[in-house]
């Protein structure tokens, strides 16, 4: 029940997988949105307190995600999936690991230049390691924001290809990814 | 031929002009200083500095309104000890240090006051905008140095509106002002 077998994921892969999506958009449209908040705005300083939180969170359960799915391999993909499907996909769901990683990378950059921690909804702190190179803030930012789109990019269409497994091709692609078996 | 080159040295000394006495800014040294602050909600100050400057001045103390300064500024060492919020300094809703990575301050007139200050008239350019400013200056002393060289300095502070060059962030109505100090030490070249 917990762990995936080779037809179908079990409950630990489908919740990591659905809390890392919701994170990922929640993110983005927290992200997208405080940049630009006035500041004399009532979330100046609580949305990217969040943001930032919820991104060191999020890096946590990325790593529990890769250790649970190095200890429970993903099920194969369908028969009825063609190989360039079977490419493309593999090709974006690394894209999309990698791209996290980045995004958990390039953000901790930014905020911890100077040396402060950053604190995770105030119940732990996430050390610094200080500036690790000339710029920091201003490069670890430039990247955040250019793999950012790129991420959300891939994610809508990891999720299109989806909808296109479910609506036209009518096979059992998404429904798999809500723990159902074959 | 000695006479020859001997009369020669004399005419080429002769016709230098009369020496205005030329400084270099000692940021070498660090002994000048970019210095600002703001208004924080009206309830506070917040210091920030920029690190990375040049300049120089010729100045004489009996003709004070022949001296002149300019002063070129890395706006890119922008530095107020947060590392997220100097980001934001440099980024578009305030100084946007990668459309315009020099400030400079070219100065155009002095007009003396009483004892040792003066106005030091002159154009700021800032986030690409060109104003003319007021600086309030007042001469901290000259004279020797201990190390064989000859010093002079200057601290003057002026006010900016952030509206009148077009740093588009709103910090609210008691921060729409930002003092500029400066503090420069000239050594003679």
């Amino acid at each position: 029940m917990y762990k995936n077998s080779q037809s179908h994921y079990g409950v630990v892969s489908v919740l990591l997988h659905w809390l890392v999506a919701i994170s990922v958009f929640g993110l983005f449209a927290a992200g997208f949105w405080m940049v630009d908040l006035n500041y004399y705005s009532q979330w100046y300083r609580t949305v990217p307190h969040w943001h930032k939180s919820t991104g060191i969170l999020l890096a946590i359960v990325m790593l529990v995600r890769l250790l649970w799915r190095w200890y429970s391999p993903p099920p194969a993909a369908l028969d009825s999936h063609r190989r360039w499907e079977k490419k493309t996909s593999a090709i974006v769901q690394c894209c999309l690991y990698v791209g996290i990683l980045l995004m958990v990378i390039s953000g901790y950059l930014i905020s911890t230049e100077d040396g402060r921690a950053i604190a995770v909804f105030g119940w732990f702190d996430v050390p610094a390691l200080g500036a690790l190179f000339t710029n920091q803030a201003d490069i670890a930012g430039l990247v955040h924001e250019y793999v950012a789109y790129s991420l959300i990019a891939l994610a809508v269409l990891h999720g299109m290809a989806a909808l296109k497994h479910h609506y036209i091709d009518r096979d059992h692609t998404l429904k798999r990814m809500f723990g159902r078996k074959p | 031929m000695k006479k020859l080159l001997l009369a020669a040295s004399v005419a080429a000394m002769m016709t230098l002009p009369a020496q205005a006495a030329d400084y270099v800014i000692d940021t070498q040294g660090a002994h000048a200083f970019v210095q600002f602050k703001i208004s924080h909600l009206g309830y506070s100050w917040l210091y920030g500095r920029f690190n990375t400057f040049s300049g120089d001045f010729s100045y004489d103390a009996d003709k004070l309104t022949d001296a002149k300064i300019q002063l070129t500024i890395d706006t890119a060492s922008v530095d107020s000890n947060h590392a997220e919020r100097d980001k934001h300094l440099r980024s578009g809703d305030f100084l946007n240090v990668s459309k315009h990575p020099k400030a400079t301050f070219v100065s155009t007139k002095i007009v003396p006051k009483a004892g040792e200050t003066f106005d030091l008239h002159g154009k700021l350019t800032l986030n690409g905008v060109t104003k003319e400013v007021v600086i309030a200056a007042e001469k901290l002393g000259e004279g020797k140095d201990p190390w064989g060289g000859y010093r002079a300095g200057f601290a003057g502070t002026t006010t900016l509106s952030l509206k009148d060059f077009d740093i588009k962030m709103d910090l609210g109505p008691a921060s729409s002002t930002v003092q500029l100090d400066l503090t420069v030490e000239g050594i003679r070249k």
